[in-house]
């Protein structure tokens, strides 16, 4: 046990006050009955009744969830391959080309990204709107899941691979069988950090949409640009919570998965 | 048989990625190039294509139009806002590693029961929406916000402080935003850092300030590069943070991309616009490559 000096311990209280009042403050104020920040108004659920009655708000929620389900597992799907590829196929033709084209959305700006594939779409005469959202969102996040994969894939014994192979399992088999079970928390946390970028996602979505596809961080970019209103603080506690519950539960699973390992 | 069936799967896996990709990333990137040697028309989709197809690359080539990129570099709307951008990049850069340094050295120096339970903290934000972080500022700094409240409470301001809609407001938000992505790498290079290297130093009667400075600073210097560079090249191109926290004298490039895009409608100069900004940020990334590799050579 190290004992951490009173200088050290300021810092972390500073720094962590810094990173979580502002959104202590958000959480507040959406259970204000007053519409007014500078008031309190005493502790109201008034602002969560009238999200429940935003049909707008609450269909541009819905379609981030799918949009989130569909693009996430596309890209988790494409970025595990992608990992398979750059760990254990050695050499191949334009590798370089291919390494770097999964790594360059991480990297990307959103504007050029956002940009690039809409040109794509007007060019081939797509209909944009939730299909195309969705590849998008599947590309540049196929990156991240990538790298996420493919450090599971790199500190892998691949002697059991071999001993599968040796006992006459299949290639496919063995994946199956072995692989896949050996790097799933890596799958898995590559997927849920798929869904979150895709759930975030404000300026590639605005890009790439079409009428009637108007997704949650859309709905509240145009509505944060009106100005401040206790009924978004409610919307954004919710989503706060959900994110905080999927990150804990993520986390247990894992250290479930750490101590099950060793 | 089941070779051939094996060969094809493995080919499989990287076929598929790599065919993606191609598809849905060099070739737009391909379009963007070709659209910003086009010329702006008020159709839709309004550009006017100065080539179609690969047989035509000699004539495509004998009327390459730099028309948009000229006007980038003539017009100083467009290079003031690449320095612009750059220059806020460089200041979020510097900012979070100052707030960032002594966090990450905080957590390296906590125990380990206590590490776990930081490094969730420090993730948490990073999950939860960027614009809802953003949106938490606005209500801490508009006027009569929660910022003047606090201050006015405490009786340490008169006046409201006006702060949002200004390049301090910007620089708020973005260290705001991107200090996890500052504090994750210095933190993974600080705790792997040897103690008794430290020990060592004190024995020799070096104080804790020359230690620090000759012992651990040059140990976490990769760290530090690559908190640096994880922060500066999406600042860089930031859209969200200056459009809702920046006022009209902060306007970063990404945020001309948009305008350009959304309410000019001139998507050729838009896609100049997004060569330029990619050329600006790959040259400092290759820049650090080659350090990197010179460093690598050298030890």
């Amino acid at each position: 046990m190290r004992r951490l000096g009173p200088g050290l311990v300021l810092v972390l209280v500073a720094g962590f006050a810094f990173l979580y009042l502002p959104i202590l403050a958000l959480i507040a104020y959406s259970f204000n009955a007053s519409r007014l920040v500078t008031v309190w108004g005493g502790f109201s659920t008034h602002w969560y009744g009238a999200l429940m009655a935003n049909q707008p708000l609450l269909d541009a929620a819905w379609l981030s969830v799918r949009l989130g389900l569909v693009s996430a597992t596309f890209a988790t799907v494409l970025g595990t391959l992608a990992a398979l590829a750059l760990v254990r196929h050695g050499r191949f033709v334009g590798r370089t080309l291919f390494s770097g084209m999964v790594l360059a959305p991480l990297v990307m700006p959103e504007v050029v990204t956002g940009l690039s594939l809409l040109l794509l779409f007007v060019a081939v005469d797509a209909e944009r709107g939730f299909w195309t959202v969705t590849i998008a969102h599947a590309t540049f996040s196929l990156g991240f899941a990538c790298i996420v994969v493919q450090s599971r894939l790199a500190g892998f014994d691949r002697s059991l691979e071999e001993a599968a192979q040796d006992l006459g399992a299949t290639p496919l088999v063995t994946f199956a069988t072995v692989t896949l079970p050996l790097i799933w928390p890596a799958v898995a946390a590559a997927w849920m950090l798929a869904f979150t970028l895709s759930l975030d996602d404000l300026v590639i979505a605005s890009f790439t949409t079409g009428p009637g596809a108007t997704t949650l961080p859309m709905r509240l970019y145009s509505a944060v640009k009106l100005g401040v209103s206790p009924e978004i603080n409610a919307a954004c506690t919710i989503m706060i919570g959900a994110v905080a519950l999927a990150v804990i539960a993520a986390s247990l699973l894992l250290k479930r998965e750490q101590v099950a390992g060793s | 048989m089941a070779v051939s069936v094996a060969t094809s799967a493995r080919r499989l896996v990287v076929a598929v990625p790599y065919l993606w990709l191609l598809l849905f990333f060099l070739a737009p990137f391909v379009i963007v190039l070709r659209m910003a040697l086009s010329d702006a028309a008020t159709a839709l989709p309004p550009y006017a294509p100065h080539f179609e197809g690969l047989s035509t690359i000699g004539s495509f080539l004998s009327q390459l139009d730099l028309e948009n990129f000229s006007l980038i570099t003539d017009d100083p709307l467009y290079w003031q806002s690449y320095l612009y951008s750059l220059r806020i990049a460089a200041l979020t850069t510097l900012i979070a590693l100052g707030i960032g340094y002594p966090l990450a050295y905080a957590m390296a120096a906590a125990s380990r029961r206590w590490q776990g339970l930081l490094l969730v903290l420090v993730i948490l934000p990073f999950w939860t929406s960027f614009l809802i972080r953003v949106y938490a500022w606005i209500g801490i700094l508009r006027p009569e916000g929660l910022l003047d409240m606090v201050l006015g409470g405490l009786g340490l301001a008169g006046e409201p402080l006006r702060l949002l809609n200004t390049e301090t407001a910007v620089l708020i938000g973005m260290v705001y935003s991107y200090l996890p992505f500052m504090v994750l790498p210095l933190f993974t290079t600080l705790e792997k850092l040897d103690r008794s290297l430290l020990e060592a130093a004190a024995d020799l009667g070096s104080t804790p300030l020359t230690a620090f400075l000759t012992v651990t600073l040059p140990l976490s210097l990769p760290g530090i590069l690559a908190g640096c560079a994880l922060v500066f090249i999406p600042a860089v191109g930031e859209f969200v943070i200056p459009d809702l926290l920046g006022g009209p004298d902060t306007v970063m490039i990404g945020k001309v991309l948009w305008n350009e895009f959304f309410s000019n409608r001139d998507w050729p100069l838009a896609s100049a616009v997004a060569i330029v900004l990619l050329i600006v940020l790959v040259l400092p990334l290759v820049l650090l490559q080659r350090a990197r590799l010179a460093r690598g050579g050298a030890a």
